[in-house]
């Protein structure tokens, strides 16, 4: 199952620069501890490893735990090197995952 | 028709008790921890120096299930001085570690943001990982009038 995300780069840095990524995904990120209206436990099911690669090298990776909010929001920075594709690619506790992805334009000042 | 009726009063005294049993569990699950097990797990014992990261936390927050976070650690960024891993303690969670975020001098500067759940008011405690087996250290105390509840109502 593949799940839904948002990524948002500025689409012009200068070579050098250092410019955020931000991201979303659409996960419920249930704890585990919270009980349904019929007083039924609802399963932990998180996203656990979100990682982001720039021109397909690592840039950032984060691994969650259940203190993280639903619908994860992050945002991190990375130094423009070359015009490229920036991906980011999630995977929850039960194996679904989701990939978004970016092109950022590196400009020479 | 009646027997339905019944049966969903059946299932809502049901859930009305089970509401009632989860308080103490909730209770429990919001002890504060002792984390110093975390942090020498993740300094390997070394001494952790404090300061030098700023924590963005609203000193007071209406609703646990979602607040902003930001944390910015000084550093150069560069092959031999950097942040190489940030984590995130939260003492009063039923599960403390809220993250680990795993930078490197590609970043180009040591900050991350995101939104986080606290279960009810504490200190979350931020432990940068830098280069040369070198922690930092800092807490930061939040106001929590309403923690990241367990039942279906706080969502």
């Amino acid at each position: 199952m593949s799940m839904l995300g948002r990524l948002q780069v500025p689409p012009a840095v200068r070579r050098g620069d250092v410019f955020e990524v931000r991201v979303i995904v659409q996960h419920p990120m249930e704890t585990g501890f919270r009980r349904d209206m019929n007083g039924r436990e609802i399963p932990l099911n998180i996203v656990d490893r979100l990682a982001c690669t720039y021109g397909g090298r690592e840039v950032f990776r984060v691994e969650p735990g259940s203190g993280i909010s639903a619908n994860p929001y992050f945002v991190f920075p990375v130094v423009a090197s070359a015009s490229g594709e920036v991906a980011v690619e999630w995977r929850d506790d039960r194996g679904a995952t989701g990939r978004v992805t970016a092109m950022v334009n590196v400009v020479e000042s | 028709m009646a027997r339905d009726v019944a049966m969903k009063r059946r299932a809502f005294l049901a859930a009305g008790a089970a509401a009632i049993v989860a308080r103490p569990l909730a209770a429990d699950a919001q002890e504060v921890h002792d984390i110093r097990p975390i942090v020498d797990a993740i300094t390997g014992g070394a001494a952790a120096e404090e300061g030098g990261i700023e924590i963005g936390l609203p000193a007071l927050a209406e609703n646990g299930n979602s607040i902003p976070f930001t944390v910015k650690v000084a550093s150069p960024m560069n092959e031999t001085d950097h942040v190489a891993a940030i984590h995130v303690i939260a003492e009063r969670n039923p599960r403390p570690v809220v993250a680990v975020f795993h930078l490197g001098p590609w970043s180009g500067r040591a900050e991350i943001a995101t939104r986080i759940r606290l279960a009810g008011t504490q200190k979350v405690t931020v432990v940068a990982a830098l280069t040369g087996n070198r922690f930092r250290i800092a807490r930061k105390e939040v106001h929590v009038t309403a923690g990241a509840c367990l039942d279906e109502g706080s969502l």
